[in-house]
This record gives C-alpha cells, structure tokens and sequence, in this order.
C-alpha cells in the first residue's frame, strides 16, 4: 500500500467517524447546549434563550480563534452557545481545551481577547476568577471559552488560545 | 493475570478483560459528555500533523504497516494515570505508525483522577471521557495489573520498545520525621484519600474518627480535601462518589474541630482559591482564623499578583466574619507553626496531642523561609493526618532517581543519558500543580518523543516487538497472584 492510499484510508476513517458524530449531535444538542448555558445564564443572565428554536444561517455569529500556531481560524457558531461548545462543534484541534468539559473546574480552555471585546463579555463569576487564576499566561482580558455565550453584539469577535508556557505554581511547590 | 483492557482485542494472547465499560458506566456520562467523547475521538484519528521528509521516508519503508495489526513504531508508557494517558494521546496522535501501550499496577486505569480526586468533585473527573477515548483507539492498549520494575525491568521494556515514557507518578509520601509519628491515630492523607476513594491498598485503613479534634499538617489542596471530606455534611457526602465503608465511618464521626497547620504564612499557604472557597461555603462549620496570624497582610496585599491577591483576600474576608456564621463544627489554618512530636496517651498507645514549633518568617513572598523562633505550643487531638507532599520512588535501578529532589532527572522529559528513555507528570517534575498543569507537561513529553522518533534520534529501524515481547515473560512471571487483588476490589 503506498503512501498515498494509506493517506485516503485515513481520510475514509476520518469521514465516517465525521458522520457518526453528525448523527449524536443531532441527538444531543438539545440537552448540552441547554446545560453550557443553563450554567452561564445563571451566573449572566444574558444569554439566548434562542437554542431551543431552529436556527437559520443568517443567524450565526463569525468567531475568530487564534490557536497556538498564531494562525487565524474562522467559523461560526448560533446565539446562546458558549466558545467552548463552538470549538468542539467545528472540530478545532486546540490540545487539551476544554478538559473537564465546562463544568468550572479546570482552566484549559482559557481565552484571551482584545479589551474592547472583553468589556462587552459581561461580569465574571468568583468561580471562573477562581479558576482563571490557575490559568498558564493570565491576562487582564483572559476569560474561560466555556463561560463565553455567543450573542450578536459578538459578531466578528477573535479569542486567542494562549500557548501553554511554565505553570504559575511550578515554583511554588512548597506546603 | 494481565489485566488486558482493550475491547475489541480478542485475539491477543493476554486475557481481555473488559474494564473501561465498567467505568464508564460507573461515571454515568451525560449526554454532553458523550458527545464530547465522540469529538475527542475523532480529533485523535486525524492525523493533523504534517509528515516531515523523514517520516514519510519510514512511513514509506514500512507502508502499510499504520492500518496492519502492528504498527512500526512501538512505545510504552509506565503508569496509567492522567500523565500516562495524557502522553498516549499525544503521541497515537502525532504519529500514524505507532502503538502505544500503557502498563498499570492496578488493575484499572486512570490513576489519581480515580484514586486521588475528592469524591465531591466529580467534574475533574470529566477528563476520563478523553482518557477512555484514547485507550480505546485502535493503536493504544491498556495493560492493567502489570507491576514494572517486578513483573518486568524497565531495560526488558526497553529492548521491546523503541520508546518508553515514565509516567508513574509518586506513590510515596513524605514523612513528617517526628517522633510518635508512627502512633495509632496519625495518618498519612494519601493513605487516608485513598480510603476514601475506595483504592485496594487502603482498605484496611479504619480511621479512628471518634475525636473532637482532627490537626492536619500541610495547607495544600489534599490537606483542604481531607478537612473538607472530615466537616462537610453527610447529606452532602451521600450525593458523591464516596465509597460506602467511609461514609459509615463518618457518619459516626466526633470530629467538630479540623486544625490544618503550615511552617509559613498566610501569603504562602499552597492550597489554591477553589478549595478555599469551598471550605468557606462548607454548610453548618465556621472558620477558626487566629487574628494574629495575618498581621501586616492586609497592608501587603497591593504587592500581590492576581491569584496569591485574591486567594488572601478570601481568607481576610473568612477572618473578618467568622464571628457572624453559624456552625457547630469549625474548621482553622494555622500558620507559622512546624510539626516536633507527636504526643503519646499515658498508655502510650495511641495519639493524644501534637507538639509544635512556632515560627518566624525571613524574607518575603513565595520565596519566604520558616525560622523556628524557639516557642512551642501544644494541641491536644486525637487525630493527625500528614499532608506534607507525595514522592517518587525509584522503581528499578536501571533507571537514574535524583533522591534529594524525588524525580527522574530530566531534560524537558528525556531521561538523562538515556536515548529513547523519557518522563512525564509528577515523577518528571515532582508532585505539584492540578490537572492542567500534568496535561501540559505530559504534552510537552509526548511532543518530545515524537520529535526524537521524527529526527531519527531514536533508531526505527530495527523492528521491535512490543507487547509480543513481554506477554511471554509476565506469564512466564506469574503474575496471576495478583489476580486475587483484581476480585476484591471487583
């Protein structure tokens, strides 16, 4: 077998395993959207409550991800999801982002925007500081993906994926 | 037995025994999270790095072999905890020729975010979906039950695999060094986590709970989960994941009263701001701060960075109105003060006090150290757990340990004068830092591995045979007397 078709049989197991995945989207987006933002909206308040509805195209909201490469990835994600469920949903290969799954208690899907974006992001809870603060490269503009609900005052809006340097507690070992 | 946990494996010639299921059942996944899984899956097939014109020169040379039942490339993990499995998914990842094989003591994967992870934070223990989805990929095996360093020798390893990575983080703990440390009622939290969280080894432990005063030493966030865990409410507890002999057992706990000392100050305790705030929030306990411990903090506080900032506020907030909350159990930091003994009962039987020194800080900060000041102080308590810090071991002589620092000393996770030896997680860097900051470091590792295989650093061109190689010499070992281990903890 050479290169080339060992190349097209990954690429057929990447398809398939795409259309599996299509399907239980399908099957669950009803109950994971409503728990990313059930949290979100009872720290906030502000999100859509637009998910339970059929979305058209014209609807969708144009994020920009900048990943750890520095290079720019755009896709688009409907009104009430959070940056977290946009990442996962479009497939986006950022190592490590998202590892307990939005539920506040890691900070790997820490993001980084400019502060004129951050100052429309809403209040943070104690909870995302708490978790924040764990963060690796911690900014002023830094929040976690997973507490970020899309909204249409969003459109266009670009999240940095900070790259992972030396942990802040790596030299603070000591009990 | 080898505990072999692949799935769809039947053929091997190990017994396959199906143990992810299990867990995974037991973990109840939600809809969201099985979705997740699905993803996570799926970004581990693709192969997302580009080959560099040496790789497709192997892959070329050994074509076909990534979709053969033997892949080319053969590395092997010591350790199936999260720094194992976080180095696997780099690596099956990165590269499309290699199997991956994870040994394991237990029986079960997954290490501390099983056994380690406080039963009432369940989602830290989200990442197990990602870590099942990586056992279960084609090119990535789970051998359970497998003792490195006694079932098989780290060169054995070594002389089947191209590439072997140490991730078999620190079972060892540190001891105090204090006489009466070995009394009845003094504990180790490991041991004592363990216990809680059902790990075979700890089974036996039955903790003497029926004191009022529980002193802990050590401020980092074991030595908050363990406080937490002896004050929060049973109700509370019923609702996770603790095993039913240790919810019996605190159900008739006399604990009212949890001390947990450290050598230093407030501006240097090593818990982080999540487990603090839960102690804060814990229903029906109040906190126990001594004014005098945080003198000068507040004028010091501008000077902090973000997070030392705002986790010191919260215990000046926790100092200020614990006279305002309500509680009949009470939980306390005491600062400044360094375990000397432990005080025997006049019996001599068991536990009844702690001996403490009192101490000064010189210098400032992070960097700050305790000076004894010469003052003592003692505590009556009928039980003492010491949170002092996991450690390493060496697990074969092969392998170079850096006693004095309890790691494998390492640059950037290859093991020194050791080509095609690496580390990941705690045994690389020593035991600190939460999930993330092993998932980096064991990132870093697997992104080390795949660059010496890519460079021609680690020579590929000798065939290898992996698990092939081994099988025969751990049944030829016996290890089937361990299976007994496998059924009680069933």
């Amino acid at each position: 077998m050479s290169f080339v078709s060992v190349s097209r049989r990954l690429l057929t197991l990447t398809a398939s395993q795409s259309s599996t995945i299509n399907r239980s989207t399908t099957v669950n987006v009803f109950s994971r959207k409503t728990l990313a933002c059930l949290q979100s909206q009872a720290h906030r308040g502000i999100c859509s409550s637009r998910v339970t509805q059929p979305l058209r195209s014209e609807n969708k909201i144009t994020v920009n991800f900048i990943n750890r490469d520095g290079e720019k990835i755009t896709v688009k994600g409907n009104p009430g999801d959070s940056l977290l469920d946009v990442v996962i949903d479009q497939d986006l290969d950022f190592d490590g982002f998202g590892a307990c799954e939005g539920t506040l208690a890691c900070s790997t899907c820490h993001v980084i925007f400019d502060e004129d974006v951050f100052k429309q992001l809403g209040p943070i809870t104690d909870e995302e500081m708490d978790m924040l603060d764990l963060a690796y490269g911690l900014t002023d503009t830094s929040r976690l993906g997973c507490q970020i609900c899309l909204t249409k005052a969003l459109e266009g809006m670009t999240a940095r994926v900070p790259d992972a340097v030396a942990d802040i507690r790596q030299s603070d070992g000591s009990a | 037995m080898v505990l072999f946990c692949k799935i769809d494996d039947v053929n091997s010639s190990l017994v396959s025994v199906s143990v992810m299921p299990i867990l995974v059942s037991h973990f109840n996944p939600r809809p969201k999270m099985r979705l997740l899984v699905q993803k996570s899956l799926f970004s581990i097939a693709k192969c997302t790095r580009t080959p560099t014109s040496n790789t497709v020169g192997k892959f070329n040379r050994h074509r076909g072999l990534c979709t053969s039942p033997d892949p080319h490339t053969k590395v092997c993990i010591v350790g199936g905890g999260p720094a194992g499995f976080y180095t696997a998914q780099h690596i099956v990842k990165g590269r499309p020729d290699v199997q991956v094989d994870v040994y394991e003591r237990l029986p079960v994967p997954f290490g501390l975010v099983r056994f380690g992870v406080a039963p009432d934070h369940p989602e830290v223990k989200n990442v197990i979906n990602t870590f099942t989805q990586t056992a279960q990929h084609e090119r990535c095996r789970f051998l359970g039950n497998v003792t490195v360093g006694k079932d098989v020798s780290v060169e054995e390893l070594r002389r089947a695999y191209h590439a072997v990575v140490l991730s078999y983080g620190a079972e060892g703990n540190r001891s105090m060094g204090v006489p009466g440390e070995h009394l009845s009622g003094v504990y180790s939290a490991k041991d004592f986590v363990g216990w809680y969280n059902g790990l075979p080894y700890n089974k036996e432990l039955r903790p003497d709970l029926s004191h009022d005063t529980a002193v802990i030493l050590g401020q980092g966030n074991v030595a908050l989960d363990v406080a937490r865990i002896l004050l929060a409410p049973l109700d509370m507890l019923k609702t996770t994941d603790i095993t039913q002999v240790a919810l019996d057992a605190l159900a008739g706990s006399q604990v009212r009263r949890v001390l947990i000392v450290g050598r230093r100050g407030p501006m240097q305790v090593a818990c982080t701001i999540k487990e603090l705030r839960e102690m804060v929030n814990l229903p029906g306990t109040q906190p126990d701060l001594l004014t005098e411990d945080f003198h000068g903090v507040q004028e010091a506080l501008k000077e902090l960075a973000r997070p030392r900032k705002r986790l010191t506020e919260l215990m000046l907030k926790a100092l200020q109105e614990q006279g305002a909350r309500q509680g009949d159990r009470k939980w306390g930091f005491r600062f400044l003060r360094g375990p000397l003994e432990v005080l025997p009962t006049p019996d001599g039987t068991r536990a009844a006090a702690i001996r403490l020194a009192l101490n000064r800080l010189e210098g400032s900060g992070e960097g700050a150290r305790a000076v004894p000041t010469g003052e003592v102080e003692e505590v009556p308590c009928g039980i003492v757990i010491s949170s002092i810090g996991y450690k390493s071991l060496p697990i074969d002589p092969a392998v170079p340990f850096d006693p004095r620092k309890a790691i494998v000393p390492n640059n950037m996770g290859r093991v020194q004068d050791n080509t095609g030896l690496y580390c990941s997680g705690w045994v690389k860097t020593g035991p600190t830092g939460v999930i993330a900051t092993t998932m980096n470091n064991s990132f870093d590792t697997g992104r080390v591995v795949l660059q010496d295989l890519d460079s021609g650093a680690v020579d590929l061109t000798e065939a290898k045979p992996g698990l092939q190689g081994i099988a025969p010499l751990l049944e030829k070992r016996g290890t089937a007397a361990r299976a007994g281990a496998y059924r009680d903890f069933s």
